[in-house]
């Protein structure tokens, strides 16, 4: 024989013997052959993507934006509170509601910003570094990555949302003793729209570059933005085509029909009757909006897990 | 149980109009290191991903270890090391190979007392802690070893695991393989350093163009045919004449007589032909073909690539 050829080296134990001594040791045999469960799965995944989405850069500079948006708030609040002291309490009250709800209004934009922009690269990041190579190999189901993934951001955007909206109805109960009116709702609402806008980004994740889902993704956001807006005039000129038009546009993308929800919810009663505007809802999307709304998250979810299912990696 | 690790029949793939694999066949036996070698472009990725259904192929149908590729239960036996193995920079090794032994589904006791083993194994010991962040190319390759072998698989694909690796690295892919293929598993080899691969697999396959073009054993072509070179004084042309019987493109240069021979057996027949013609006989060094000259001429001229 050559000097280069290598021999075949017979184990000592065969093969099986070998398997079932490595099972033996590792855990149950049905364990090590099936890999982990799908809660193991998706909570392994999802706890690795919350702790690689609170070290990114853009986590930290929208957590401190929000921070300083707070000290905003409140400085307005403050300064507002102390120059209508002499107004009767009801007027006040308007005042704060007012003031609250503008505050919430940025609140939810932030937050809907943060949603798309932290997670559009999370999939096709990882499809492109390869990183996910090392992943997908191991035996667990490849939807149960995308729950995972998808769970891990939703934390993420739910201590968010705990911190920016619930900051600002915190201060307003704190500094102006108002308490918002459906406060679990409105805060649901505000969680729902973040959370659609990010099963929707991850969706687009799976086939699409970075830039090309977070662009996609805020492309829906503004399209809902400006439809919300035409349906609301359409609402008060009574201009028939421009409500439909504004009830397509929620039908292609109902993030801004969430907050008008929300809105409607907290809006004191002299904002509505004030016209259109962002903080208001002359016209209000209807519970079967919010289911719809519920729908489309669920839907872009599972979308993502059945084209990340089906690409090649 | 099937005594085939690999099974892949005219496994196919393209995108569009591109033909990535054109047609991977290929059988790997149970416990065999087998290397997987072409040039670049050749395919060899998309081959390996399909095998590990990462990537689903066009046409064709592959087994591994009897069962259809990307199945869950054979993943659970398989292990990966991928070209450039990168993961979340800020986790420590030891917090990297947890997280993939528990995307093993491996028992968590077990698995904590594996980990620092493992990393000793590959030479990071005294690194566990450490992010990876601050790890060099050679030791994110060492990390990616200890991950691939973290539920010690029944087949280990390795792609281009030595890159980045200073000899002492590469000797320890050597070792692991050695190791891996002790305890049993089968080793899938894609390397370019023809050096590695002689030295590591039993059988290689030569992929061109998204073909496999041939499968060697290692060692055959090489006892096929030798050439030798023999240092000599005192030699006629009637002595030339009568190797011709036993060798093949003699040439007397100066003291330096080389030819070719079917194999080293003939050797002493070359030999004692020379003694018995009168011929000084000073050295007889035979030259084997190596696994890169084999892979050159297999592959022909350089396409640039």
């Amino acid at each position: 024989m050559s000097e280069n050829a290598i021999r075949v080296q017979v184990p000592t134990d065969s093969l099986e013997e070998q398997v079932a001594k490595d099972k033996a040791a590792m855990g149950s045999p049905s364990a090590v052959l099936r890999g982990p469960g799908i809660l193991r799965t998706t909570v392994l995944l999802a706890r690795v993507t919350f702790r690689e989405a609170a070290r990114r850069k853009i986590l930290w500079i929208a957590a401190t934006a929000g921070a300083l948006f707070l000290v905003l708030f409140w400085t307005g609040l403050h300064a507002m509170l102390k120059s209508t002291a002499h107004l009767p309490v009801i007027t006040r009250r308007e005042s704060i509601s007012m003031m609250l709800m503008m505050a919430l209004y940025a609140a939810s934009m932030l937050t809907s910003m943060m949603a798309a922009l932290t997670s559009c690269d999370t999939l096709s990041g990882e499809i492109a570094s390869g990183t996910i190579h090392a992943i997908a190999t191991k035996p667990v189901r490849r939807w149960c990555l995308v729950l995972g993934k998808w769970t891990g951001f939703a934390g993420m955007l739910t201590l968010y949302v705990l911190l920016l909206e619930g900051g600002c109805m915190a201060l307003a109960c704190f500094e102006g003793r108002y308490l918002l009116p459906h406060i679990a709702v409105v805060a649901s609402l505000l969680w729902l729209q973040a959370a659609l806008l990010l099963g929707v980004t991850m969706a687009c994740s799976t086939t699409f570059s970075a830039l090309t889902s977070g662009a996609i993704t805020l492309g829906l956001y503004g399209l809902a933005f400006v439809g919300g807006w035409i349906e609301q005039f359409g609402a008060l000129r009574h201009i028939k085509t421009c409500v439909d038009l504004g009830i397509i546009s929620s039908l292609v993308m109902p993030s801004d029909a969430l907050w008008r929800r929300a809105a409607f919810k907290i809006q004191p009663p002299l904002l509505g009757a004030a016209g259109a505007s962002p903080f208001a809802s002359t016209l209000v999307p209807s519970n079967a909006m919010v289911v719809y709304a519920v729908l489309y998250a669920v839907l872009a979810l599972v979308l993502a897990a059945i084209l990340f299912e089906r690409r090649d990696l | 149980m099937a005594t085939l690790t690999i099974d892949a029949v005219g496994l196919r793939k393209t995108y569009g109009t591109r033909t990535a694999v054109r047609d991977l066949t290929l059988q790997v036996k149970r416990g065999e290191a087998f290397g997987f070698l072409g040039p670049n472009g050749a395919g060899k990725s998309t081959s390996i991903k399909m095998l590990l259904g990462l990537v689903k192929p066009t046409s064709g149908r592959a087994l591994l270890l009897g069962r259809p590729v990307g199945d869950r239960e054979v993943r659970a036996r398989v292990g990966f090391l991928p070209e450039h193995f990168r993961f979340y920079d800020w986790l420590s090794a030891s917090e990297l190979i947890l997280f993939h032994g528990r995307l093993c589904g491996l028992a968590e006791d077990a698995l904590r007392r594996k980990v620092p083993q493992l990393l000793e194994r590959v030479g990071l010991g005294t690194q566990h802690a450490k992010p990876i962040r601050s790890f060099s190319k050679g030791m994110m390759q060492r990390v990616g070893l200890a991950q691939a072998i973290v539920n010690d698989p029944e087949i280990l694909f390795l792609d281009e695991p030595t890159s980045g690796l200073d000899p002492a690295g590469r000797k320890l892919v050597r070792d692991l393989i050695r190791e891996q293929r002790e305890r049993g598993a089968t080793v899938f080899l894609n390397s370019h350093l023809l050096g590695e691969v002689e030295q590591s697999c039993d059988r290689v396959a030569f992929i061109q163009q998204g073909n496999v073009i041939g499968t060697h054993e290692m060692g055959a072509w090489q006892a096929d045919q030798t050439v030798v070179e023999i240092k000599v004084a005192r030699v006629a042309t009637s002595t030339l004449e009568r190797l011709e019987q036993f060798a093949q493109e003699i040439r007397l240069e100066g003291q330096t007589l080389r030819l070719r021979v079917d194999g080293e057996d003939r050797l002493p027949e070359v030999v004692r032909c020379l003694v018995e013609s009168g011929v000084e006989v000073y050295s007889v060094v035979p030259h084997r073909v190596s696994l890169e000259e084999l892979f050159l001429k297999t592959m022909g001229p350089d396409p640039g690539l």
